[in-house]
């Protein structure tokens, strides 16, 4: 245990409540406030971790989301969240964390062998080994050895992240002192100003450097600020952070709260204020546990009285490690500053400093005892890196912004003008308090400046330096990318993996471009940079999929009777996006069989609601539907019904269904159920493009009505029962009244018997589902489901659009070839029946089959000799109760012969051909 | 070209792996070619090796306007599949799927194929129909698929949804053996190593301004770097295809639409196979590396922007999650969208159009990289003989005048 | 998220909307050959940059013309069809 609790500093955690968490095997002491981090730097072990290739034995670095070592699978009430970073998990007692990538612990690791094979395993080996008996000898070990965590498969975390929209004027990203001032000068401007801020807490660095901010100190400023954003009507979100910037300005941002929250914040003007991220330094062994970045040392100590070390050297170029230095000093830390510059500030109070230093290498094995500077061994427990700032650029870049490189910052820097948002602070380039101010418009004060000179990997250091530390990419790994000729950015991260790890590449991604713009001799700019894309940080899955899950996933339409046919003992199935009744029964092939039988002996009933009925009104509608339909509807007469096909221009059936003419500018078109809003739009096209929208109109009244329709010998014996008109021909319509109530009554048969389609207003649907009950009670018969539909139209030969039919089938190949002959006006789809393909003679025809077993849907039509090849395959396949057989519907090329093979799962068996009606083809029971 | 194996790899440990060569040579352009391929994708690569390896046709160059295998070679989710419905279909992707089996040793760069097979799960009895009319199918075309039943499925797949509250329960499914994933990149690396060895040059960061043609014939290209000749052109460009075409009257049936892909954060092996779910319209794998790769249906919107939009993530996450609850402790790592060239039918586009010399493979929309070997033997094909291979007639641009579409989507009802 | 103005209900979530098609193709009328049929049907041409495009409000039922650039995704203008 190297690190030590300061007796008294600390702002963030509450020392009246201990906590105590178990890590591996040990048991780390904390409190209230800190982060599993911060507690394991206070008291823990100084190896928490082990590296993704190497297993190199690794200690906490950072202290945000650049973290790259410190990741856990963090066990917390019994939940399990795989591959947290300990630097953002809060510590609560009883928490329970295990080390990635390591077994049994991050101590203990049994794969630390791995280590020794580092010169066999550079970057990209696996593409150079491996050929030799192929891949799959080698991959099943591979896979087990890599990824990180282990997911739980018992935890099944809920789908309870609402998303919340909002508006505002200003959004600010990020509450340090640059994003605080651009909320105070948007609030001068008028507006609502929002602000997202990643921490529990706004103020940014100065809640661990301290400071003034135009005359008043820290607290007092950011508490006014607070204060005003919320005077405006404005909020400010803790815990959150902006992790996607979208098209159209939208901001997506995931707050940790009592559930998480998916804010999406659609703002007039963003500011980006996220700050930069401290960039590491590359000695040989800057890996090694006790190497930290300096500013999380500085973090570490005043927000949680976390001492990273006794005897601590700061290796740094930069005014801004002199604040840490004098910090870490007064805290009682033994600190050394060790300056790559010859011109520096004055050494603090109780620092040693040391000028022209230039680090070289680390000395230590699973815990770091000393460094090795211009030559000279200095013993230390701790080293601190500062290699300069990247700013935190990825809202801009993926808000369309470009970058610009910056010589002097030696960073790339947002290109103003670009992109969606402003940029200000250190995500601008601009480093430190007093420049931050003065960016902000404040004028100019007296306060340290940030005076630094930058830091690159040196090719020239002996040793294995490490430039990725999460995906465990080194030097040598960069510069053997140059060589082999990946040298584009993209493709040293593909081939090394540099950046791909779960920290995004926030430590390594600017010393990767160093390394290789050095190994090619080119600069920065030539070398080019990484897009950035959403995600900011890793984002939980469960933020982006919402509450859309089980029964809010795809929502099903629900029927208004679902209650009368469940108290009827129906089994409900989804038809078309409809949860609709299957059969009556609790078996529900055997029920489907006895009421398909009954429907044909005595009466069925059926809720046929769902199927889409479309309104189309005016003295245009007969012109309208003549262009939209195959078969002409101008001709139908008032009360009077037609089936009818609706084609696609390409040709295709599109639709089926039967259109009535209600009056001789009133049309009802049925469409299935599944298709009725497509078909709306369909008939939209046409009307909106080609005539004149002011002569008629389409309605989509699907849901204003509930259809019952009765069918079978007895359907009119029902009807009378229950007091329903019935005086209509076949194809007929009747529009009258029953008990006061609207009623339409069409005599259209799906089924091939007498069948009466009786609707009335939704809101009389139940009234009517009791009349036709206790009407069956007198009369007999049964409620049929779906299933017992689909056999008795399958007997019929009738089709379903989508099942006997698919995306090549045209109107001919289904027997309804006369509009195609005859037809000379124009009409949708119409040039596409006459292409090459369309009027070839081999087209695929619907037939029925006859066989001694019911056939397998899906099964396909061979030949019974010769090569075997598909001739088509089965469409529709039932048990018909009422033949007795087995009977069957195939879409097949025309030319076969009178029996063909059917094949399926690898066995065929014989059918014969025959016509798709197989019941009562001449029509004589309707 | 140095061997690649265990021995030349330890060989080089002990020397501080000084002596690698570039894995492919950066090429200088030269004023003439036999061939130009545009694209350094896949699929262009590809045409480039095959033009040397198997019609002896060196004198090539593959002009690429980024970085080689930067587009949806690069943007993919790695699967590779012949689970078709048409024969035209079977014999094109199977073509792919046999050559990708010994493309490691052909190649010697090991493009980790790992054939751990690929259930297409359904939820209904409908579903299941059409599944045993792929499956049929693809016995008949002699492919290896079968229709899986639930149990089987389950057992495939551990981690599936299988509750009561289950939106979308498996019942089942296709099932094909030999399909799998492959590091999409190294596919792209191999192939350029290989061509390049076969003096193929491979230009980068060279981008085509125009086609010149002259009395109806393809003369050379405009480029960047200069102008340069030759009498056969094959284009490889998928999205950037229209802006080539267009300007010399080439009216191409093509959409472009952004298609998004998921990586999550590194796992243990959670899932073995590759799986499409019907139900929800999302496919995912889990990588070497132990990241899952999860893909989806195409954005709404047209677009040539390739970055991907907040609703279709949603969908295709939450889809995900409905499919595999225990997943939402996963945190997403990285989102990325490619620009794919969508066909009506979703079949590829292969064969001459326009100009005399010029030759298309494009039309892939979301499927060109499991076709990859196929694309660049076939492309090759009609660079080197100037007409078709019997494998790709089917695929000529003139079915969008004679109707004969192969519409995998309309004949399977599941898109691709 | 995308929005789109409908020249009916205003800015809209691009949930709402579905693509129809590139403007300016005419159904050709007659007995069209089958190249000017074919390229009616299928000759989309993906345009990159600024493009018209018909589209339907699928909430309000209206077709319209929406002009935007098809790379930058900025919308630049919208409006019915008549």
């Amino acid at each position: 245990m190297t690190g030590w609790r300061h007796p008294t500093l600390g702002s963030e955690i509450d020392r009246t409540k201990p906590l105590r968490a178990k890590v591996d095997w040990e048991v780390i002491d904390g409190f209230q406030g800190d982060t599993l981090a911060s507690a394991l730097l206070a008291s823990g072990p100084r190896t928490i971790a082990r590296s993704f290739k190497y297993h190199r034995p690794r200690g906490v670095m950072g202290f945000g989301a650049e973290e790259p070592n410190a990741l856990f699978d963090v066990t917390r009430n019994g939940t399990t969240t795989p591959n947290a970073r300990a630097t953002l998990v809060p510590l609560t007692d009883g928490l329970k964390a295990r080390a990635v990538n390591a077994q049994p612990t991050a101590q203990k690791d049994r794969a630390r062998w791995l280590d020794l094979l580092h010169r066999a395993i550079p970057a990209g080996f696996y593409y150079k080994t491996f050929i030799a008996g192929g891949w799959h000898l080698y991959e099943p070990r591979i896979r087990k050895m890599a990824g990180l965590g282990q997911l739980d498969p018992t935890t099944t975390p809920h789908a309870d992240t609402p998303i919340r929209h909002a508006r505002c004027d200003t959004l600010v990203i990020g509450g340090g002192v640059a994003g605080l001032m651009a909320a105070r000068t948007a609030l001068e401007t008028g507006g609502t100003v929002w602000l997202i801020e990643q921490s529990r807490h706004l103020g940014g660095t100065l809640r661990w450097r301290g400071g003034e901010v135009d005359g008043q100190a820290w607290p007092d400023f950011v508490e006014d600020t607070r204060k005003a954003i919320l005077a405006s009507g404005g909020r400010i979100l803790i815990n959150t952070n902006a992790w996607g910037a979208f098209d159209h300005g939208l901001i997506a941002a995931y707050q940790r709260y009592v559930t998480d929250i998916h804010w999406q914040i659609r703002p007039l003007n963003t500011v980006l204020a996220t700050g930069a991220t401290e960039r590491p330094l590359w000695p040989a062994g800057n890996d090694i546990p006790g190497v930290i970045l300096a500013e999380a040392a500085h973090h570490y100590l005043m927000l949680y009285g976390a001492v990273v070390g006794r005897r601590i050297l700061l290796a740094t170029g930069s005014d801004a490690s002199y604040a840490t230095a004098a910090a870490l000093a007064e805290a009682g830390a033994d600190v050394t500053l060790a300056d790559r510059r010859a011109k520096t500030p004055p050494a603090p109070e109780g620092v040693l400093l040391l000028k022209s230093q230039q680090l070289q290498s680390v000395q230590g094995r699973t815990e770091m005892f000393g460094a090795t500077f211009n030559d000279t061994f200095l013993t230390a427990d701790t080293l601190l890196m500062s290699g300069g700032w990247t700013p935190s650029v990825q809202l801009h870049c993926q808000s369309g912004g470009k970058l610009d490189w910056d010589a002097d910052k030696d960073a790339l820097v947002p290109r103003p003008g670009t992109g969606h948002m402003r940029v200000v602070g250190a995500a601008n380039g601009t480093f430190g308090l007093a420049a931050t101010l003065i960016e902000a418009g404040l004028p100019p004060q007296t306060g340290p400046d940030w005076h630094w000179e930058t830091a690159r990997p040196n090719p020239l250091i002996k040793g294995r330096v490490w430039i990725d530390f999460q995906n465990d990419v080194t030097l040598k790994d960069v510069t053997l990318a140059a060589r082999e000729g990946f040298t584009s950015v993209e493709h040293l991260k593909r081939y090394t993996t540099l950046g791909m790890a779960t920290d995004q590449g926030r430590t390594s991604n600017f010393a990767g471009l160093a390394a290789m713009s050095e190994a090619t001799d080119r600069t920065i700019p030539e070398t080019g940079t990484t897009t950035f894309r959403p995600p900011v940080q890793p984002i939980p899955f469960t933020v982006i999929a919402g509450r859309r899950r089980g029964d809010l996933f795809n929502p099903l339409k629900r029927l208004t009777l679902e209650g009368q046919h469940k108290s009827r003992g129906a089994q409900f199935r989804e038809y078309g996006g409809w949860l609709r009744p299957s059969a009556y029964g609790d078996d529900e092939r055997s029920s489907a069989q006895t009421e398909a039988k009954v429907a044909r002996e005595t009466v069925g009933i059926y809720d046929a609601s769902p199927l889409g009925k479309l309104d189309v009104i005016g003295p245009g509608a007969a012109a309208l539907l003549d262009f939209a339909f195959y078969t002409r509807l101008s001709t139908l007469k008032p009360g009077r019904a037609r089936y009818a096909l609706m084609l696609r221009e390409n040709g295709i059936v599109f639709d089926d269904g039967v259109v009535m003419r209600v009056a001789e500018d009133h049309y009802v078109v049925s469409a299935s159920s599944s298709h009725a809003e497509a078909v709306r739009f369909v008939l939209e096209d046409p009307r909106q493009d080609r005539f004149d929208p002011g002569r008629v109109a389409i309605h989509d009244v699907t849901q204003a009505w509930t259809t019952l329709t009765v069918t079978g010998p007895r359907a009119k014996a029902l009807l009378d029962a229950a007091g329903l008109p019935v005086d209509c021909p076949a194809m007929g319509l009747t529009r009258s009244t029953w008990n006061d109530m609207p009623v339409r009554i069409a005599r259209i048969s799906l089924t091939g018997d007498i069948s009466f389609e009786v609707s009335v207003p939704t809101s009389d649907g139940a009234a009517l589902h009791a009349a036709l009950e206790a009407a069956r009670i007198k009369v007999g018969g049964h409620w049929i489901g779906l299933e017992a539909v689909m056999i008795l139209r399958a007997e019929k030969g009738y089709i379903v659009v989508g099942k006997d039919t698919d995306g090549s089938t045209m109107p001919h190949d289904l027997g309804w070839g006369g509009p195609r002959l005859k037809r000379s006006d124009a009409y949708l789809g119409k040039q596409s029946l006459f292409t090459e393909a369309a009027t070839a003679l081999d087209r695929r025809q619907l037939i029925g089959l006859e066989s001694a077993e019911v056939l397998a849907t899906g099964a396909h039509l061979v030949p019974l000799d010769g090569p075997r090849r598909s001739l088509g395959f089965v469409t529709s396949s039932y048990m018909s109760p009422n033949l007795n057989r087995p009977i069957a519907l195939a879409m097949v090329e025309a030319g076969h012969g009178s029996e063909v093979g059917i094949f399926h799962d690898g066995t065929v068996t014989r059918a014969r051909v025959t016509p798709a009606c197989a019941f009562d083809p001449k029509g004589e029971r309707l | 070209m140095k061997r690649h194996s265990a021995f030349t790899l330890a060989q080089q440990a002990l020397r501080g792996h000084k002596d690698w060569p570039q894995t492919w040579a950066k090429g200088t352009l030269k004023p003439k070619y036999d061939a130009v391929v545009i694209g350094g994708g896949g699929h262009g690569l590809a045409t480039a090796y095959y033009l040397a390896k198997t019609h002896g046709i060196t004198r090539v160059a593959v002009l690429e306007k980024g970085w080689i295998g930067g587009g949806n070679t690069g943007r993919n989710t790695t699967v590779i599949r012949s689970n078709y419905f048409y024969p035209e279909s079977v014999a094109l992707y199977d073509l792919a799927l046999r050559l990708y089996e010994g493309l490691s040793r052909e190649l010697n760069y090991n493009i980790m194929l790992s054939q751990r097979g690929m259930l297409i799960a359904a939820h209904t009895p409908a579903q299941m129909e059409i599944c045993a009319r792929i499956a049929n199918a693809m016995q008949i075309n002699g492919v290896d698929g079968r229709l899986m039943d639930a149990q089987e499925a389950t057992r495939r797949v551990p981690l599936a949804n299988q509750s009561a509250d289950a939106r979308y329960r498996l019942t089942g499914g296709i099932w094909q053996d030999r399909a799998g994933v492959a590091r999409h990149d190294a596919v792209a690396w191999g192939y350029a190593r290989a061509a390049s060895a076969l003096g193929v040059d491979i230009i980068e960061n060279c981008e085509v301004i125009d086609i010149i043609v002259e009395a109806g014939c393809v003369t050379g290209v405009e480029t960047t770097h200069g102008r340069v000749k030759t009498s056969a052109l094959g284009l490889a460009t998928a999205g950037a295809t229209t802006g080539l075409t267009a300007p010399h009257g080439i009216s191409l049936p093509i959409q472009t639409y952004a298609l998004q892909a998921f990586v999550s954060e590194p796992v243990k092996p959670v899932l073995d196979t590759v799986l499409l779910y019907l139900g929800t319209g999302t496919y995912l794998s889990q990588s070497d590396k132990g990241e899952l790769v999860i893909g989806g249906g195409l954005d709404r919107v047209p677009t040539h922007g390739k970055t991907g939009n907040l609703p279709m993530q949603e969908q295709i996450i939450s889809g995900l999650l409905e499919m595999f609850p225990a997943f939402g402790q996963l945190k997403l790592l990285r989102q990325w969208a490619g620009v794919v060239d969508v066909v009506p039918d979703s079949s590829p586009i292969l064969g001459p159009a326009g100009p005399k010399g010029l030759f298309l493979n494009c039309g892939w929309g979301t499927g060109g990289f499991k076709a990859i070997p196929a694309g660049g033997t076939l492309l090759a094909h009609m660079l080197a003989t100037g007409g078709h291979h019997d494998i790709s007639r089917p695929f000529d641009l003139t079915r969008f005048i004679t109707g004969r579409l192969i519409d995998e989507a309309a004949g399977s009802g599941i898109a691709h | 998220m995308q929005l789109f103005p409908c020249p009916f209900c205003g800015l809209r979530a691009e949930a709402e909307f579905h693509f129809a098609t590139t403007a300016g193709r005419a159904r050709p009328e007659g007995a069209p050959d089958d190249v000017a049929w074919a390229r009616y049907l299928y000759g989309e041409d993906a345009p990159k940059g600024l493009t018209t495009e018909i589209w339907l409000h699928t909430t309000c039922g209206e077709y319209f013309l929406l002009t935007r650039n098809s790379l930058t995704r900025l919308i630049t203008g919208s409006e019915a069809l008549r």
